[in-house]
Parts: structure tokens; C-alpha cells; sequence
């Protein structure tokens, strides 16, 4: 019986490495796509755009089995016309985290974009008037500042994305839940593993909200606080 | 790609079926959910410091813990045990714990409950202390004030966030796919898939009819803030 | 904590951000990074084919055939008949999990190389795989609590049976006894069937009758159920056995898992392994 509490520790490990990954996908998706949406140029706006509105408007798990199951068969195909040996082979975990990566590129498109927007738009006219191009203005006065604005809404995503990894579990990846589910299918007994499992997530949701905490508190050092 | 067989009468009648359960299900959480939130928002708000930590133990429970491992206690857990066991053959309530429906149902309500509460507890108290102070001054009593002042202007400010609870609960019951005998359209896509081999054409579709439902309710949504927020709207003459 | 913002209601303008032209400097510099990032990736994950591995797909909730011990490890007769063939085709196994009604589009999406995990040979598969020579055949039955009267499928007339999704036995039940006005309900896995019917939802299960036996009857949960009606062999929906599927055209693999069968079988190897598992020869006539 230990086993299988054992078995669910390990499915957890894999859990917060398909978080942490996913997250650091969707990080750079999320850069790529605000810096896309407010570079003004149309074909880019467009389809940052495009990319945000379908991505956010399909449920995550329909997303994830189109991705898993079509986009294998669809890539394949597509090597084997082209008269490729090559097979693709997508290990669940890239799958997941691909997948995962990418549907929340879309919120953290959004959120750094309202962020970026956030800034006093004096600082970049000052970083353009002592001559810094557009990667360095980016890299240099752009993301540290829009770092405190984006942290509310990152925090969020972060959450979210969390409880999302319990979603790839339906693509048989061996994460806390499909453990859970497993264990307590074999030994009849849902309700303990199913309760360990949640309790789990709750561990993990603390602490990221410990964590970000501190990383709020760093980053808004310096500004005025509203007093009530 | 042979998209002639997803547009099979047979096929699209069951996309029909399937729209409709996801809709019912949407529709039946939300309300349930939005009388539990209205419940809870006031407890968390008002009522005394042990009904404070109950509520919010159950709204940390619900926000910290992911919705696919709410359904799958509720459903195959609570089979599980003894007690509720030996009553759901003929004691009323706990008959409708055999229907997979009521199972989704359930959780889909509290989790859209626990969400809503918190979001409707933070408008409250973000009330401006003027309008309380005011009402204090024309005689009204402690529910008077809740029921005429606080709450109206609460639920006005929660419609931004809370139209995307909406949205965010329409993808939530594709999980309804993961119950059992639940034909919502994600578990009729699915049934598509392992019966024909056509995976990207069945979700696909099932994409394409969340991608027009989402619309339909940012849209409704869009008109309900135009009525209730008209005075946030930036000037027009 | 408030909810991600699905899509923005309010003012959307989008800010025109291009101060200056790009300086020439910048230009090839980030389309090389993006060259080198785009061939890192693909380097992970392209691979040519591995003459050395056999993936093998397995549903890991149908003991006896394939379960998993509670450390995890793959265990049954279908897993020991695929190390049995792996070690003739002298190729090492790597057993890959999933879900039972995407086994063969998994297979179709090139996942794993076959699916040694209880599949019957049906002409409706047979159009989309290729199928190995049988290697056992067992028929599968109806299981109710034991005592229910039953001389026709309209005897379980308003009763409730779990079947797999996506299985043969799904489609005998959809076939035989909806019609009969039974209410026939699909589940993901098999060991999902018993969790509802331990709890009460269900009056039972058309299933396999040695995996029923070995997955349910003999344990505690199972012992007031038992089997009713005739041993189901019907060829319309069972096909002819139990076989291994390859995807369409690979003769040369289906060439070598046939040559294994034919070795172990006469070596002695495949009633060792029955032995472990049955008191019977599973291979059936």
C-alpha cells in the first residue's frame, strides 16, 4: 500500500518538472507574442492576435488531445511526403509541455502586454533619446519595469498552470493525478489517494504563493504603496 | 483529412447532443454556483470569525486543487464510502450521487462557487466607505445596507472578472468528458476519434463549437457591461 | 485570486510601438538566435529509426493480461509473451502506457511499433492494421451479481453494464443487449468498471471471462458476482483471437513477431508463461 503512496510522490516530481517547464515555455511564447502585439506591425499584430483569441478560446483539454494526437499524425504525415525516414517521436512529457507551453503563451501574451502598456511610456521616449536601439531599450528598461506590473496577473497564470498539469494526466503522462487515478483503480480505494493527491496541490499552491510574495515584495521596492 | 464523415448527419447530430449537455451544464453550475457564491461572499464578509475560517478553508480547498481531481473525488471518492454507500439506493438526497450528471454537476458548482466567492468577497470590500456611512446615516439597517447598497454595486464590479469565470468554466466542463456516460462535446469528439481514426477533424470541430460559444458569451457579456458599467465607459461626446 | 482574463472586453488598443528602423545590427542577429534555438529543438526530439528498442503499447488495467505491480512495473501474460517475442526478435521491449480507445491511432501516430495488450483481430481493425498470427483466444461473458434470472439479453432489461470504450466487448454489448433495452455505458479503463460496480452504479460488466475473473471475481468485491448467458465467441464482433497489431505495410516486422510466436510456442516458452497465470492452454482452437 506504501508503494503507491510512494509511486504518487514520484508522479508529483514529475508534476512540478512539467509546471516549471511549461512555465518557462509559455514565459518566452508570452514575450514573443506582447512584443509581437505592440510592435505595430500589422502581419505580426495579426497574428499574435489570432494566436491569443483561438488559443484562449478552446478548452485547454481539447487543445492538449488536438496537439498529442493530431500534430503527431499531422507531422508524420507531413516527413513521409516529403519522402523523410524520420519519425517524430514526441515522448509524452515534450507532448505535455509543449502543449502546455503554448496554450499559456496566450495568457501571458495578455499579461505582458498590459503590463508593457502599464509603463509611463516617458521611460522608453528617454532610452530612444540617449540612442539605446529597440532590443536594448526591450532588455535594459522595458522588462525589469514591467516585471512589477506583470507579477499580479503572472502569479495567476502560475497558479492556473499548476492545476493545469493535472490535465496531462489524460495523455497517459505519469504525473500526481494519473498516479493517483492508477492506485486507486487497482486497490479499489479512490478516496485516500485521491485526497493525498489534492493535498499535494495545495502544498504546492502555498508554496508558489509564498515565493511569489517575496518576489512581489523585491520588486516593488522603491514605490509608494496605497495607504487605506 | 477526410472531414466528410465529421459532417455525417449521424455525427453532427451527435455534436447537437453534446452542445446541449455541455450547455446544460454550464448553465445549471453557474447558477448553483452563483447562489453558493452570493452565500459565501457574505460569510466571508459579515458572519463571525469560525464561519469565516469554514468558508474560506472550502474556497482554498476548491482554488488550490485542481478541478479534474475535484470531479474524480466526488464521483468515483464518495462512491467509495460506507456511508453514503448504504443510503443512495433510497434516501432522497443521496440517490442523485449515483447520476454522473449530479456528480459533474456538483463539483462544477462548488468550484465556480469557491472562485465567484472570492472574487464577490474582494468587491465588497472594495465598497467605497462613503456609501456605507451614508446609508448608516438615512437609518438602515445591517442587511438593508447589504442588500440595497453593498451588494449591487459588489456584483456590478465583479462582471469584468467575473465574465471570464464564464469562459474559464465553458473549457472546465470538457472535464465532464473524464465522467463516465457524460456526453459533453469534447467526449463526443473523442468517441469520433476512436471510432473512425480522425482525431485532428474531431476535435477540430469540437474546437470550433467552444471557439463559437466563448464568442456568444463575450459578446452577452460585452452588452451587460455597456447597461450595468455605462458609467466606467470612456466618453463619447 | 482573480481568474485569467479569457479575452479583453474593454478598450483593446493596441499601442503602435516602432520608434526608428531596426539598426542593421540587430536584424541578423536575432534571426540567428531564433535558427540555432529552432535546430536545438528539433534536434531533441528528431530521431531516426532505432533498430534496437520495440515500443510496445500496453493498458495497464486489464489483470491478468497487463497490470501494474504496486512498485509499477508492467506485469502479466500479454507483457510476458512481448518479452518472450522481443527476446527471439532479439530486441529489447520498452513498454509505452495508453489509454485503451487510442491504442490504435497511437499507433497510427507512430507512438509505439505495436500493442501487445489483449486485442482482438476484427475485420473493422483489420483495415486499418495489420495483424500477427493469434496467440491466445478467450471468450468473454456477462457478469451480474450472482441469483439474476437471465435466458435472453432482455432478461438485464433496465439494469446498468460497464463496458470498455473502444472494445469488442463494448460492441457485442451495444449490439446485443441495447437493443434489448439494457443501458450499456462506455468506461476509459476496465479496472474503472469494477470501482463503479464495487460502489453500486453498475449491475455489472460484459467482459473477457478470465480477465474478469482475475481482475474481479476472485478478489473480496467480486465474490457475490458471477457469469450468465452463453460463452461469447461470435466472430462478427470478437473477430478470430487474440493478435498483435503492426501499422499497415510493415511486413518485414509482422514476418519476425510471426516467426516468434511460432518458436515460443513450440519451445515451450508460451505454456511456461500460461502456467504462471492459468490453469489452462489460452490459445484456444
Amino acid at each position: 500500500m506504501s508503494s503507491y503512496y510512494y509511486s504518487i510522490l514520484q508522479g508529483a516530481l514529475l508534476t512540478v518538472a512539467v509546471s516549471l517547464a511549461s512555465l518557462f515555455v509559455s514565459t518566452i511564447l508570452g514575450l514573443l507574442g506582447a512584443t509581437a502585439k505592440l510592435s505595430g506591425r500589422r502581419p505580426l499584430v495579426w497574428l499574435a492576435t489570432l494566436y491569443t483569441t483561438v488559443v484562449r478560446g478552446i478548452p485547454e483539454l481539447v487543445l492538449m488531445l488536438l496537439v498529442f494526437y493530431g500534430a503527431a499524425i499531422g507531422i508524420n504525415n507531413l516527413f513521409e511526403a516529403m519522402g523523410s525516414d524520420y519519425v517524430l517521436d514526441l515522448n509524452p512529457f515534450i507532448a505535455g509541455v509543449a502543449t502546455l507551453g503554448f496554450i499559456y503563451g496566450a495568457y501571458m501574451t495578455e499579461t505582458f502586454r498590459g503590463a508593457i502598456l502599464s509603463i509611463p511610456k516617458g521611460q522608453m521616449e528617454a532610452a530612444w533619446a540617449f540612442g539605446m536601439g529597440p532590443v536594448r531599450t526591450f532588455l535594459r528598461i522595458t522588462l525589469p519595469q514591467m516585471v512589477r506590473y506583470a507579477l499580479p496577473g503572472y502569479t495567476n497564470n502560475w497558479l492556473v498552470l499548476i492545476k493545469a498539469t493535472a490535465l496531462v494526466s489524460l495523455i497517459s503522462l505519469h504525473d500526481m493525478t494519473y498516479m493517483a487515478k492508477q492506485a486507486s483503480a487497482a486497490t479499489r480505494e479512490p478516496f485516500i489517494f485521491l485526497m493525498f493527491a489534492a493535498a499535494l496541490y495545495l502544498v504546492f499552491t502555498s508554496i508558489s504563493l509564498n515565493v511569489l510574495k517575496r518576489i512581489n515584495a523585491r520588486y516593488s521596492l522603491g514605490t509608494e504603496k496605497v495607504q487605506l | 483529412m477526410s472531414w466528410e464523415i465529421v459532417f455525417e448527419t449521424e455525427q453532427l447530430l451527435a455534436y447537437w447532443h453534446g452542445l446541449l449537455t455541455t450547455l446544460s451544464l454550464l448553465l445549471s453550475s453557474l447558477g448553483i454556483g452563483a447562489v453558493l457564491a452570493v452565500a459565501c461572499a457574505l460569510a466571508l464578509t459579515n458572519g463571525p470569525w469560525i464561519v469565516q475560517k469554514l468558508v474560506g478553508s472550502f474556497t482554498y480547498f476548491v482554488r488550490g486543487t485542481p478541478l479534474l481531481i475535484q470531479v474524480y473525488l466526488i464521483y468515483y471518492g464518495l462512491a467509495q464510502l460506507e456511508w453514503i454507500q448504504s443510503r443512495w439506493d433510497d434516501v432522497w438526497p443521496w440517490t442523485h450521487f449515483k447520476e454522473p450528471f449530479f456528480c459533474a454537476l456538483l463539483a462544477f458548482a462548488l468550484n465556480t462557487g469557491g472562485y465567484t466567492a472570492e472574487m464577490l468577497a474582494g468587491a465588497i470590500r472594495e465598497t467605497d466607505p462613503g456609501e456605507v456611512e451614508a446609508a448608516r446615516a438615512m437609518g438602515m439597517g445591517r442587511w438593508q445596507i447589504m442588500a440595497r447598497i453593498v451588494l449591487p454595486s459588489a456584483i456590478r464590479r465583479t462582471l469584468p472578472p467575473y465574465s471570464n469565470e464564464v469562459v474559464m468554466m465553458l473549457h472546465s466542463t470538457s472535464l465532464a468528458s473524464t465522467v463516465p456516460a457524460l456526453t459533453d462535446v469534447t467526449a463526443v469528439a473523442s468517441q469520433i476519434y476512436s471510432d473512425y481514426y480522425l482525431p485532428f477533424e474531431a476535435y477540430l470541430a469540437a474546437a470550433a463549437i467552444y471557439l463559437c460559444v466563448t464568442f456568444t458569451l463575450i459578446g452577452f457579456f460585452r452588452l451587460l457591461e455597456k447597461r450595468y458599467l455605462a458609467y466606467l465607459a470612456p466618453r463619447r461626446n | 485570486m482573480a481568474r485569467v482574463p479569457a479575452l479583453c472586453l474593454h478598450d483593446c488598443r493596441i499601442f503602435s510601438f516602432s520608434p526608428h528602423p531596426q539598426t542593421k545590427e540587430d536584424k541578423p542577429m536575432t534571426k540567428k538566435l531564433l535558427g540555432l534555438a529552432l535546430l536545438a529543438a528539433c534536434a531533441t526530439t528528431v530521431q531516426a529509426a532505432d533498430l534496437k528498442d520495440l515500443k510496445i503499447a500496453i493498458d495497464p488495467t486489464y489483470e491478468p493480461f497487463t497490470y501494474k505491480t504496486a512498485d509499477g512495473k508492467p506485469t502479466g501474460f500479454d507483457v510476458d509473451i512481448a518479452e518472450a517475442i522481443c527476446a527471439e526478435m532479439k530486441r529489447k521491449c520498452v513498454f509505452v502506457e495508453q489509454v485503451w480507445d487510442s491504442m490504435i491511432p497511437g499507433l497510427q501516430a507512430r507512438k509505439y511499433d505495436m500493442i501487445v495488450s489483449s486485442m482482438s483481430m476484427t475485420d473493422e481493425r483489420r483495415k486499418v492494421v495489420d495483424f500477427s498470427d493469434r496467440y491466445y483466444k478467450t471468450p468473454s461473458a456477462i457478469v451480474v451479481k450472482k441469483g439474476t434470472a437471465y435466458d435472453a439479453p432482455a432478461s438485464l432489461k433496465g439494469k446498468k453494464i460497464g463496458v470498455l470504450k473502444g472494445s469488442t466487448q463494448e460492441k457485442w454489448a451495444m449490439g446485443e443487449l441495447k437493443p434489448a433495452g439494457v443501458t450499456v455505458v462506455p468506461y476509459e479503463a476496465q479496472d474503472q468498471v469494477y470501482l463503479d460496480i464495487n460502489a453500486g452504479r453498475l449491475d455489472g460488466t460484459v467482459a473477457d471471462k478470465v480477465e474478469v475473473h482475475g481482475g474481479f471475481l476472485r478478489k473480496p468485491e467480486g465474490k457475490d458476482y458471477g457469469y450468465v448467458g452463453h460463452d461469447q465467441y461470435e466472430t462478427k464482433y470478437y473477430g478470430d483471437g487474440i493478435g498483435i497489431p503492426v501499422r499497415k505495410g510493415q511486413k518485414e516486422l509482422l514476418g519476425q513477431i510471426n516467426a516468434a510466436i511460432k518458436t515460443i510456442r513450440s519451445n515451450g516458452t508460451y505454456d511456461q508463461i500460461a502456467k504462471k497465470y492459468f490453469d489452462f492452454d489460452p490459445y484456444g482452437n
